[in-house]
């Protein structure tokens, strides 16, 4: 039995000639990344600390759960929900202007929507970091320069997000409001503000999750948190101690992601 | 105000709104929660606005970088590219097998693909800078631990994308596949990968872009880069290199981010 052949898909050569390239450019990419890198450096202990971290892991010192002195885990922990919450609030506030500022909309210039991007942006590569360290000289170690940082590094993307939700407003109940003889405080009041809501919670909520896993963190630079022990067990090598705050922030993490998306599954 | 007849108009007022318990709710639980959280983390404004001179000093400081330095930082700044690079490959490969093993569409045995996705959601919490903290501790300071912490934070970012993009397609070509006996390999390669292979694409150049920013301050806590020479010139206060620096990691930063966004628009095209 003879099978005929179907007729190959057309293929334009201007096409081909682009993935093609695409293709090349990238492969050159990854072989350029590998040169002058250096894997030989490994510490001949490595295997040794992965074990210990996997048995710290499985035999997490449970005593320093709760001590009640308040350097325990719980503490730790409740302080980093503490510096997320209080900082999204911060930047969700902040966000609110910038994102009308950045969002592109028939009202204003598209020069003065597009500058709002950019200084997102700017904001947004600004290393965390280095903001934690810069408010660390302003008030002191401790949570309160974890809080602000947060608020001003997260108004980088939650503005971004902020500024989409508004983009995507349907222009429909604004247009109601203008009819009827409303201000502009009415448009803001009773059309743009609550069509807005739905979507300005679910990104606050997502940016908390975010900002959960980036209070974990400070603390490794002194900005308060459950980081701080965390560097500390791990440069004094209590591998225990090390598995109890990891299996902490690793439970932490997965309720809180769980509460928001339960909560922001009901918003939707 | 009355009209022709006397009467006075009725003006239909507005609908009332219906009691909401649940708002007043929230609303109690967000006004405590800022209560608490302010005690807690001691944050005052009176503080911040006292000391704010120390604050804007050193932004006043970086904003005259000492470009002088660019030399030693642009080529440290490549080098962070080239572990970005390698942790978005790395951790998009292993992530791209993963994502077969627990889409519920190719793999469908339940148990199977419940625990695999029960350990890459534990793996998905941990933030990058604990990564490249314990891989620092595992595997020694230098960009090796770096490119392992980037490899394992990509994982965790781009698994879930790639299973979710997997369930979403069209069965009709599986089945077809299925029907006329094609094996599991076959079926993944002719009827999987040609429907999500952009997808994956795109997802792998987002994890890129987050890759790149998450790797210029990998390096602070020891797992190279840019990061190092970040911390370096704080600690000795020269305001002005780190200004450098971070002009320069901001702008290598919106650049890639921006032809990558440009790239992913034309792939979704």
């Amino acid at each position: 039995m003879e099978y005929k052949q179907l007729a190959p898909a057309p293929k334009s050569t201007a096409k081909r000639i682009k993935t093609w390239l695409i293709v090349i450019i990238s492969l050159a990419l990854l072989i350029w990344s590998f040169t002058d890198m250096d894997f030989g450096g490994i510490k001949p202990s490595a295997k040794q600390i992965v074990g210990s971290i996997f048995n710290g892991l499985l035999h997490p010192d449970w005593s320093y759960v709760y001590t009640g002195d308040g350097e325990d885990l719980l503490s730790a922990l409740w302080e980093t929900i503490c510096i997320a919450f209080l900082g999204t609030f911060i930047s969700a506030i902040i966000s609110l202007p910038f994102a009308f500022w950045a969002a592109r909309t028939k009202y204003k210039h598209w020069f003065t929507s597009r500058l709002g991007k950019i200084v997102l942006a700017i904001i947004r590569s600004f290393p965390e970091i280095v903001l934690a360290l810069m408010f660390i000289k302003a008030v002191g170690p401790g949570a309160a320069a974890g809080v602000l940082a947060l608020g001003v590094h997260s108004v980088g993307m939650l503005a971004k997000l902020f500024s989409e939700s508004i983009e995507n407003l349907d222009e429909g109940a604004n247009e109601a409001v203008i009819a009827s003889g409303g201000s502009k405080w009415h448009v803001m009041m009773f059309a743009t503000m609550p069509n807005l809501m739905p979507s300005l919670i679910s990104n606050t909520l997502y940016r908390f999750d975010v900002s959960l896993r980036s209070a974990s963190v400070l603390g490794l630079v002194g900005a308060g948190g459950i980081g701080y022990p965390l560097m500390t067990a791990l440069n004094y090598r209590m591998w225990s101690r090390v598995g109890i705050i990891l299996l902490g922030i690793i439970i932490l993490v997965m309720i809180v992601d769980w509460i928001s998306g339960w909560i922001r599954s009901k918003l939707v | 105000m009355t009209n022709k007849s006397g009467q006075a108009p009725v003006v239909p007022g507005l609908p009332k709104k219906k009691f909401k318990l649940m708002n007043w709710v929230w609303a109690i639980i967000l006004i405590g929660g800022l209560f608490v959280s302010t005690q807690e983390t001691n944050t005052s404004l009176p503080v911040l606005f006292q000391n704010f001179s120390n604050f804007t000093e050193i932004f006043v400081e970086m904003a005259k970088p000492d470009w002088s330095y660019s030399g030693t930082v642009i080529p440290l700044v490549l080098q962070t590219i080239k572990m970005a690079i390698l942790g978005t490959f790395f951790g998009s490969l292993a992530a791209f097998f993963y994502s077969l093993l627990i889409a519920r569409n190719v793999v469908k045995n339940k148990v199977v693909t419940g625990v695999f996705r029960f350990i890459m959601n534990i793996i998905r919490t941990i933030p990058d800078l604990l990564l490249g903290a314990i891989f620092v501790a595992i595997v020694g300071t230098g960009t090796f631990a770096g490119v392992l912490a980037l490899s394992v934070f990509t994982f965790g970012v781009v698994v879930k994308l790639f299973y979710e993009a997997i369930e979403t397609i069209d069965n009709g070509p599986i089945e077809a596949l299925t029907a006329v006996g094609a094996n599991k390999w076959q079926i993944i390669t002719d009827a999987v990968l040609p429907q999500v292979m952009t997808y994956f694409i795109s997802y792998t150049l987002y994890a890129f872009e987050i890759n790149v920013r998450a790797s210029t301050v990998l390096g602070y806590i020891g797992a190279g880069g840019i990061g190092l020479y970040l911390q370096q010139t704080l600690d000795v206060f020269q305001y002005e290199r780190t200004g450098t620096i971070i002009i320069i990691i901001v702008i290598v930063v919106v650049l890639i981010d921006y032809i990558s966004s440009k790239a992913r628009e034309a792939l979704m095209k």
